[in-house]
């Protein structure tokens, strides 16, 4: 065995076991596409720092690592109240290391509203949907986290929300990775599509569990069709010893809305990648962001706009406080190509650095071949302001609370950006108790 | 109430401060003038705690207590109040948020109870009074996009929620028109009472039209060169700095020379 890369050569042979109990179903269109990621996979192994895309994020520490995949767990209901998000209400869809616990799940929104299946499922019953969405726009070329996703493809959701319909009821995707026994790893799936003319508000909320580590490598696919408008959330409030590498793709038709909100409330090393290309006129994309590390936290956050059409919008915010040690990165790549005239594009990243250790890298990357364009793009890292710490103090605030309260402003702007009243709420709490940690 | 006993500052290698001595006790009103750069505002920041001034001689005595010792969330809690020259924007925190956060974080160095939203409702509407401010502007990022005037009213509401035993102000005439001038000046007169003291730092004597000093100083290069009553800020205004610029700067000279 391959010991420098021990967590691949587990993942081929894994693989081979896999599709040595499938039968007929290796045949089928959805397998082909494992296979061809697969193969990917093998090529690229895992990226080092020397591949330009994750020169500030090694992933050596989780390569070198054994994780038990999709592992057993005895993940109760009390376990449920105990991690569940205050409040909320929807489509709540419980996968414990990975794998759709039916049981502790619960879908209100009726058929008629929305389609909602297992990924497994999806492939049997929708065959026609997923072979025509499945992996047709991600960077699982390029990729290797990607590829490996692809290559086991099998847990997972798939929504199908018809054309003309507002689903009222969100969908809440809860991912717990139960390391309390064992280092744990899931590879969850996504595929969303949804339809013209219709609007759904969908979260992936990852929570771990336990002293172990774990590893999730999520992929999440939308196609979001003519005039429809998409809220997304990513939540993360992992342990330190959780291992995230994420990649949500979304393909955006003309005049449809998509609106990401990834907001690191905690989490080991975390990995986001957020790719998103408008394919049609007067679209708009939002993309926010929010990252608190602290200790020896790692958040990493590259995003990718793809400009492919005239008089669209995108519009970008990240936002960050790093402290103690921890290490953020940002890179935001932005391509409008030589037919999207008329593109509004902007984006933001600001940072505040509340320790001398801390550090924060941030890349905006700006490719524009269409001339008549608007476009700005904007980085600070800096330090809190010490005029208004001072001003708060003169009143009589504590120097720590003044930090707070600026931190926790600082922070309002992208928390304010959330539409769905409970996971606002969660997050407001998760992040105070954050800022006022150490 | 206040003893300010040959103080002296710095900040990095330039000195400013050079021997301030200033006695106020409660119930009087001093205002301190000087010209530009002469360190009012680096004496004003110095009392109320400012850390970027190295204090390097010299004694603070406020009502007992070595004020110099304190840092400045505990001054603002012994009822040390500074009105800012240039109120500073912050974004995000509104007015009511941040002197609740205030209001109770210096009722607990007190040891007192908190007060709860209900009574803060009731005691900022009173106070609002006092300087005929807008509920909206509270509501708002606190001075952010405020005009100049907006900020000198948010600071004197904010000196009224307060109610400090000692407040400076700084410059709070600059930038006022006529009109301002006097809500805020009606503002501190309707706070002043035989147990507090108010220092009024300016530039000009028409503040001294509505607030009405027992005292008046002049500030020159880091020094109190000159004291006296009313009729001195009057002098002043009538005829400028410049004499009092050459008899320190003669009386420096001989000194040298001496
Ligand atoms: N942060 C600072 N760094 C360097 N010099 C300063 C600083 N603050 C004030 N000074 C200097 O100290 C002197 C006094 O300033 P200040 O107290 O603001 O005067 P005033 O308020 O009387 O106009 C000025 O020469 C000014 O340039
Ligand atoms: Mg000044």
């Amino acid at each position: 065995m391959d010991n420098k890369n021990s967590l691949k050569a587990q993942l081929i042979s894994d693989f081979q076991t896999i599709e040595g109990r499938m039968n007929g179903a290796a045949k089928s269109a959805v397998h082909q596409v494992r296979q061809e990621a697969l193969k990917t996979f093998e090529t690229l192994g895992f990226p080092t720092i020397k591949h330009e895309e994750w020169k500030y994020s090694n992933v050596k520490n989780l390569v070198n690592q054994a994780f038990e995949f999709n592992a057993a767990s005895d993940f109760s209901a009390q376990d449920v109240a105990d991690s569940s998000i205050p409040n909320l209400e929807g489509n709540i869809l419980y996968f414990v290391n990975g794998v759709y616990n039916a049981a502790l799940s619960s879908i209100v929104s009726p058929a008629s509203e929305l389609q909602i299946l297992t990924f497994s499922d999806a492939i049997k019953q929708e065959p026609a949907l997923v072979e025509k969405y499945f992996n047709q726009y991600t960077d699982s070329q390029n990729n290797a986290f990607t590829a490996l996703n692809t290559a086991f493809a099998h847990n997972g959701i798939f929504v199908h929300v018809p054309a003309n319909t507002v689903v009222t009821q969100p969908v809440i995707l809860r991912f717990i990775a139960d390391a309390r026994k064992v280092n744990v790893a899931s590879q969850p799936r996504n595929l969303i599509v949804v339809g013209k003319r219709s609007e759904v508000q969908i979260a992936e909320a990852y929570r771990s569990l336990g002293e172990n580590a774990s590893f999730t490598n999520a992929v999440t696919e939308f196609f979001v069709e003519e005039e429809a408008n998409v809220h997304y959330y990513k939540v993360q409030n992992e342990s330190d010893k959780a291992y995230h590498i994420g990649t949500t793709s979304v393909l955006q038709a003309g005049k449809s809305v998509f609106t990401a909100n990834t907001v690191t409330a905690n989490g080991g090393f975390v990995r986001n990648n957020l790719n998103i290309k408008i394919d049609g006129e007067y679209a708009e994309a939002n993309m926010f962001g929010l990252y608190i590390p602290n200790k020896k936290q790692h958040i990493d956050n590259h995003t990718a706009v793809d400009h492919a059409k005239p008089n669209s919008e995108s519009n970008e915010l990240y936002k960050g406080i790093l402290k103690d040690n921890a290490v953020g990165v940002f890179n935001g790549k932005i391509f409008v190509r030589e037919d999207a005239q008329k593109t509004n594009a902007f984006q933001s990243c600001k940072n505040v650095l509340m320790s001398e250790n801390a550090s924060m890298n941030t890349k905006p990357q700006l490719e524009i071949w269409a001339d008549d364009v608007k476009c700005s793009h904007g980085t600070t890292t800096g330090q809190l302001n010490e005029d208004a710490l001072f001003y708060m103090q003169a009143r009589g605030i504590s120097k720590d609370s003044a930090r707070a309260l600026l931190m926790l402003a600082f922070a309002q702007e992208v928390i304010d950006k959330m539409k769905i009243p409970a996971i606002k709420e969660y997050l407001q709490e998760l992040i105070v108790d954050k800022i006022y940690q150490g | 109430m206040l003893k300010i006993d040959n103080l002296q500052a710095k900040i990095g290698e330039k000195q400013i401060l050079r021997g301030i001595n200033l006695e106020v006790k409660a119930g009087e009103v001093h205002a301190i003038m000087g010209p530009n750069g002469s360190g009012k505002s680096t004496l004003a920041s110095v009392l109320a705690g400012r850390e970027d001034y190295e204090v390097t001689g010299g004694s603070v005595d406020f009502n007992g207590t070595d004020l110099l010792e304190l840092a400045a969330e505990e001054r603002a809690a012994e009822g040390i109040f500074l009105a800012f020259q240039y109120p500073v924007e912050i974004p995000g925190v509104s007015t009511t948020n941040f002197l609740k956060t205030a209001v109770n974080e210096i009722r607990k160095y007190r040891g007192e109870e908190p007060m709860d939203a209900v009574q803060f409702l009731k005691m900022f509407k009173q106070k609002m009074a006092y300087v005929n401010i807008d509920q909206s502007l509270l509501n708002r990022a606190l001075n952010e996009g405020f005009s100049g005037g907006e900020k000198k009213k948010n600071e004197i509401f904010q000196m009224a929620v307060l109610e400090p035993k000692l407040a400076i102000l700084d410059e709070t005439d600059s930038g006022l028109d006529i009109d301002a001038l006097r809500i805020v000046a009606e503002g501190v007169n309707k706070l002043k009472s035989p147990d507090n003291a108010v220092i009024v730092v300016t530039h000009y004597q028409r503040l001294l039209d509505y607030i009405v000093p027992d005292f008046v100083h002049v500030l020159y290069k880091g020094r109190i060169v000159k004291s006296g009553t009313k009729e001195l800020a009057l002098e002043l205004e009538e005829r400028g700095y410049d004499w009092i610029k050459a008899e320190v700067d003669a009386e420096e000279l001989g000194e040298t020379i001496a």
